[in-house]
């Protein structure tokens, strides 16, 4: 399975994103720069972590009017895996791909350290490895991971099912308690926890990895057949 | 050329820290009588004369200036700058 990591000026966690797929998950992954980038041949899209465009006006906001965005919402559509964790999660909020907003964190620091999720659905391509209402620890980081939406689409987030991952000890003011969202398609996951920093003991957890090992599942059950 | 001048701030209800953090900060500072205090951007730019002004603008904020899930905008455009 191929993964394409992109990377956009400011990105910083996309070396931590393409270290997670080789060395964590055993599969391809390339990073694969903003500019002219072609997505055609990867089989699942992550948007790393870090700062693009130095999170001038919004954070993510230049970053999603990028031409690489377009590619990403083809991917989306016919039904491609796309993973945005931290800085990528907001980028998938500017564009749309995923409803709401990201505010500063309520108590305006930024905050870096593991927290406690609660996979509220395993029945997402993503968290299939997961058991419902299992605990993880991921690790944070981030100043503007706050997330915000108006009561409609909290509603229409609930009743979608679309909230994947909550906060046990909401850190950052997120309504809901929301770490994480799927799109109502399920193949567009945005979260602020980054589970490409848990993939081995080394780093203090590797509860992140399946999250990685439940894409790849579903690839297989998808598109390799046995004889 | 024109003038335009936009003003974002975070809509009415939206959790606003930074402007909370600037609040306090100037209570604690001898300003005690402060309410209300909103921390928003101010993006300013020159347009051409013959320009429509008032959708091109919107459409710019609409497409990436502003955020309508939480931001709201407006603009003052002053005619007749000599460029």
């Amino acid at each position: 399975m191929k993964f394409a990591v992109i990377v956009f000026p400011g990105s910083n966690c996309d070396r931590d994103m393409y270290h997670a797929v080789r060395d964590g998950l055993g599969e391809e992954a390339d990073l694969v720069w903003y500019e002219n980038a072609n997505l055609a041949d990867y089989d699942a899209i992550l948007l790393p972590g870090g700062f693009s465009y130095g999170d001038y006006l919004r954070s993510g906001a230049i970053a999603s009017v990028s031409n690489v965005l377009n590619q990403i919402k083809q991917k989306a559509e016919i039904g491609t895996p796309v993973l945005g964790v931290c800085n990528g999660f907001q980028i998938l909020l500017e564009t749309g791909l995923l409803p709401g907003a990201m505010l500063r964190n309520e108590k305006m620091k930024f905050m870096c350290h593991y927290e406690t999720l609660v996979v509220e659905r395993n029945d997402t391509l993503f968290t299939s490895s997961y058991e419902k209402g299992q605990e993880i620890q991921i690790p944070i980081a981030h100043g503007e991971g706050n997330y915000y939406c108006d009561d409609a689409t909290l509603e229409t987030l609930q009743q979608n099912n679309q909230i994947v991952f909550t906060y046990k000890n909401n850190p950052n003011g997120s309504r809901a308690d929301i770490a994480g969202i799927v799109s109502k398609a399920g193949n567009v996951l945005g979260m602020m926890p980054h589970p490409e920093r848990a993939v081995e003991d080394l780093l203090g957890s590797k509860d992140g990895l399946a999250l990685f090992q439940s894409v790849l599942h579903h690839w297989r059950e998808m598109y390799v057949t046995t004889s | 050329m024109k003038k335009v001048r936009i003003f974002i701030t975070l809509k009415e209800g939206v959790l606003d820290p930074q402007g909370k953090a600037v609040q306090e900060a100037l209570q604690a500072n001898g300003f005690p009588e402060v309410a209300d205090t909103r921390v928003g951007k101010y993006i300013e730019m020159s347009l051409p004369d013959n320009a429509d002004t008032a959708q091109e603008v919107q459409r710019m904020c609409d497409k990436l200036l502003a955020n309508p899930v939480m931001e709201e905008y407006s603009y003052t455009v002053e005619e007749g700058i000599k460029s």
